[in-house]
């Protein structure tokens, strides 16, 4: 256990009657959770390795709700940790002993669809996948689609400014969403954005985006939706070098295809997920790359015909060009199951650094050597158009002393990710998980001004306050 | 008026740490093209991007370009397009309206959110700035984003620098992420439709799988002189495609004209910088923003208490109206009407003294006033940049 949470307030442990008291006067009895066992589903997200017991759990059903609750937390000093589905890899929802969860899963109504204007309003309790169900019988959809798209909210979306397989033709969370509701500490309930594409004054509503629950509680938003491609289908292929996957995305690029998808698998990816999903992944190659496009039929063969033609100077292995919905599928399949897959043979720790994509050869190799000098393997997948890397490090829970050589090899590859021009995190957020790394990204200056603009909303650090920014060094407003 | 014009960051850092101290407030300017925007400053000195020039990375292959912010505009698109790339949103150019000379810098693209019609298909030029470099009010040097375009590490401060005309910080460099042009274009012009149903057409048009990048609505005071353009891009092969149809589509709204080459472009840059307003001259100009369908009823609304002129791009969501140099341009109206139809109003020309006593952005609710304010002093707590430039003590 690597990771620190702060020493738990004492003053707010010890009035904790009085403080579920105070709640159970805002909400109806079955919103209030406050007996162990109940508790405990709370205890941790989808970073299962960190849990804390809540001093309590909220689960409002209105906007005006959680306005009273956020309101009653301020004047008592009770943080607050906000949650969605709780499905965040960061550990952007594990609670502390000192906090309450406020949970808006409740709010799930979509309240209004507007297809001529394109746009939805929901409750942010919706999950991501229910949008694009309540808008499908039109033939639109909501484009950022996370993985967890089944169980994950938007409000949870927003607070990491979530993105997705699609978003080098569609944009991650911040890029699709017009407006929300957001109630503010002092329980405030500001309306920013609306319905039309851009906003007036600063743009809170981008601040909000990505924010990880530190600045209000979502509890509405507005999303735009989009009419869906009439087809899409993905090409296959297998590379003997990794430099050749590379140069073959940069070539494609070049040649001015956005495709909707460009995915990138490592030799261990490919074998694991093979195994798992008997996609007819070629095992005899050291890269694979999946390349989906859209479109009509037409449209789609033109496009596939002229990838094809710009891998080969990269002498592909294998050039699987999908036939039908089913071999379509079945190539998807491999790569939706890379983390499951991987969790059948081992333990794993999903990393989420971003780098320039002509890093990549460079950036693999570094990784491998990273992972063998603790003794662990590691199997890549990433989205070679926008540069977003998932390396899984893979070790065995049981031997005493591996999780903690695994999370070693992520910090070492993330601040690798840093060195070489990116990020610590394309699309899972900090969390608690890369918090204490932020100084390798940012230096004292800019986390202030981070602080700063976050002290604005929250100037006791009541909101989330374990997350995000290092322990040491806090700023309030 | 003296203008510092740092030539690096270091310099900039200095110049405004000093004014802090000193309390003295700072105009904030790239080129200067469009100081004729927003409130007024008040300020007896300034400091300007145009020594901080040229272009600092830019990798076809990863579709990104950083340059220093006072890099002209033109400057970039003309890299970029040697490599067949663009800017995705299509910033519009405000110098015919402002009647400016000077070269544009791509740091006020930033500053001021400057897009075009192409912002319904690939977002703004927020959605596309990924990374910044700027000097807050306190002389500090700070960054946020990169030069990934996949990155959602800390608060998203990239976005509070766009749109935020130099209030919150100097701006010395920025990151776009970009992506190539297309082979080819094609428009679609529909003639005599009234507003409600050119915008129906184009709610139809963007609601369709068709990928449409540009919709705008050019009305005529003779009805058939009324011009209705829907814009396709990409290889020639699908545009074909999807011209086809898309004419199948909104057969109902007439059969239309294919606009394409020079005259196309010519029409479309129009629509972007607003040159295609009728009778712009004597007129004070507004941009408005709403739902695109509710276009129609706000533009009706407001002739009925105002001599308003207007075209609609966005497929209706942005509304350039034209309003007589009289009383108050038809700011009251204007205010009125975004109440009733929801979105906001910006007066972007109007004489200096009119755009120091009216509001020129859309009045902004209590709550986020307080939160706006807030993060102005979050940046620049003496209130040096541009102050008042969007809103009083802002």
């Amino acid at each position: 256990m690597s990771i620190a949470f702060p020493k738990p307030d004492e003053a707010v442990l010890s009035r904790r009657s009085e403080i579920l008291a105070g709640l159970a006067r805002l909400v109806a009895p079955e919103a209030l959770i406050v007996s162990e066992d109940e508790r405990r589903a709370f205890e941790t997200d989808g970073l299962t390795a960190y849990r804390q017991m809540p001093l309590a759990v909220v689960l409002p059903s209105s906007t005006a709700e959680v306005s009273e609750i956020m309101r009653f937390c301020r004047d008592n000093g009770v943080r607050v940790v906000p949650r969605g589905a709780g499905t965040s890899l960061c550990g952007g929802a594990i609670p502390q002993e000192d906090a309450i969860v406020l949970g808006i899963a409740k709010m799930n109504r979509v309240l209004d669809i507007d297809f001529a204007n394109r746009t939805a309003r929901v409750e942010a309790g919706i999950t991501n996948l229910g949008i694009s169900q309540a808008v499908g019988h039109e033939g639109f959809f909501y484009a950022p689609d996370p993985s967890s798209q089944l169980a994950c909210t938007i409000a949870g979306n927003i607070a990491m400014n979530s993105g997705g397989a699609h978003c080098l033709k569609y944009g991650v969370t911040t890029n699709n969403l017009l407006g929300v509701t957001m109630v503010l500490l002092d329980g405030t309930v500001v309306t920013l954005g609306g319905e039309h594409l851009d906003s007036a004054g600063y743009d809170l509503l981008g601040l909000v985006a990505g924010s990880e629950g530190q600045l209000g509680i979502v509890t509405e938003a507005v999303v735009r939706i989009l009419r869906a491609a009439e087809g899409a289908r993905p090409a296959l292929f297998g590379f003997e070098r990794v430099e050749d996957a590379g140069a073959c995305v940069a070539a494609i690029i070049a040649a001015g295809i956005i495709p909707v998808a460009l995915e990138y698998m490592d030799r261990p990816a490919i074998q694991i997920c093979e195994a798992f999903a008997h996609a007819g992944y070629p095992l005899d190659v050291e890269a694979m790359l999946i390349v989906e496009v859209e479109g009509s039929d037409a449209e789609i063969d033109d496009m596939l015909r002229r990838i094809v033609a710009i891998a080969e100077p990269f002498k592909p292995k294998t050039i699987k060009v999908s036939q039908s919905e089913a071999e379509s599928a079945a190539i998807w399949k491999g790569r939706k199951s890379a983390f499951g897959a991987t969790g059948r043979v081992a333990d794993y720790i999903c990393m989420d650094g971003t780098i320039p994509t002509g890093q990549l050869p460079y950036v693999l190799k570094r990784i491998d050597e990273i992972a063998k000098s603790y003794g662990l393997g590691v199997a890549n997948v990433f989205h070679a158009g926008d540069g977003n890397l998932h390396p899984l490090v893979m070790f065995n829970s049981s031997k005493p002393g591996e999780m903690e050589k695994a999370e070693a090899v992520g910090e070492e590859i993330l601040k690798l990710c840093v060195e070489v021009g990116g990020c610590l995190t394309g699309e899972h957020g900090v969390g608690i998980e890369k918090r204490d790394l932020m100084p390798f990204q940012f230096n004292a200056t800019d986390l202030a001004q981070q602080m700063r603009v976050r002290g604005v909303f929250d100037p006791r650090w009541l909101l989330n306050p374990a997350k995000v920014f290092p322990l040491e060094g806090r700023l309030a407003a | 008026m003296s203008i510092h014009t740092p030539g690096n960051e270091l310099e900039a850092s200095s110049v405004i740490r000093e004014a802090a101290a000193r309390g003295t407030q700072l105009h904030v300017l790239g080129a200067g093209t469009k100081a004729a925007i927003g409130r007024p400053v008040d300020a007896e000195n300034g400091i300007s991007s145009r020594a901080l020039s040229g272009i600092t990375l830019y990798e076809p292959a990863e579709l990104v370009i950083s340059a220093r912010s006072g890099t002209p505009v033109s400057e970039v698109v003309k890299t970029l397009a040697a490599k067949g790339q663009e800017l995705p949103f299509e910033p519009m150019d405000y110098r015919a309206l402002l009647g400016a000379q000077d070269e544009p810098t791509i740091g006020a693209v930033a500053a001021m959110n400057l897009s075009g019609p192409r912002r319904i298909m690939a977002g703004a030029a927020r959605d596309s700035l990924i990374g910044v470099r700027f000097v807050n009010g306190q002389g500090e040097v700070v960054k946020s984003g990169g030069r990934v375009m996949k990155n959602v590490t800390g608060l998203d401060l990239v976005k509070l620098m766009a749109g935020s005309w130099g209030t919150l910080g100097f701006l010395t460099e920025v990151t776009f992420k970009v992506l190539p042009k297309h082979e080819r274009m094609s428009t679609l012009l529909l003639r005599g439709l009234d507003d409600k149903r050119a915008i129906q057409a184009l709610s139809e048009a963007l609601g369709s799988p068709y990928d449409i990048t540009g919709a705008a609505h050019l009305p005529a005071p003779d009805l058939q002189g009324a011009r209705t353009l829907i814009r396709l891009e990409g290889f020639s092969v699908s545009v074909d495609y999807r011209l086809g149809e898309l004419r199948r589509l909104l057969k109902r709204f007439g059969t239309g004209d294919i606009l394409e080459g020079r005259g196309a472009e010519a029409i479309w840059q129009s629509v972007r910088d607003v040159t295609v307003m009728p009778d712009r001259a004597e007129r004070a100009i507004w941009r408005v923003s709403t739902a695109p369908t509710r276009g129609p009823d706000f533009t009706a609304w407001l002739s009925k208490s105002i001599d308003a002129q207007w075209f609609y791009d966005w497929g209706g969501g942005l509304i350039w109206i034209a309003t007589p140099l009289v009383a108050d341009f038809g700011a009251a109206a204007m205010r009125e009407a975004t109440k009733v139809f929801g979105g906001h109003a910006t007066l972007v020309r109007a004489p200096a003294e009119a755009r120091s006593q009216l509001a020129v952005f859309e009045p902004l609710s209590d709550a986020v006033m307080t939160l706006t304010r807030g993060i102005k002093a979050s940046f620049d707590p003496a209130g040096i940049l541009n102050p008042g430039r969007m809103y009083a003590g802002v």
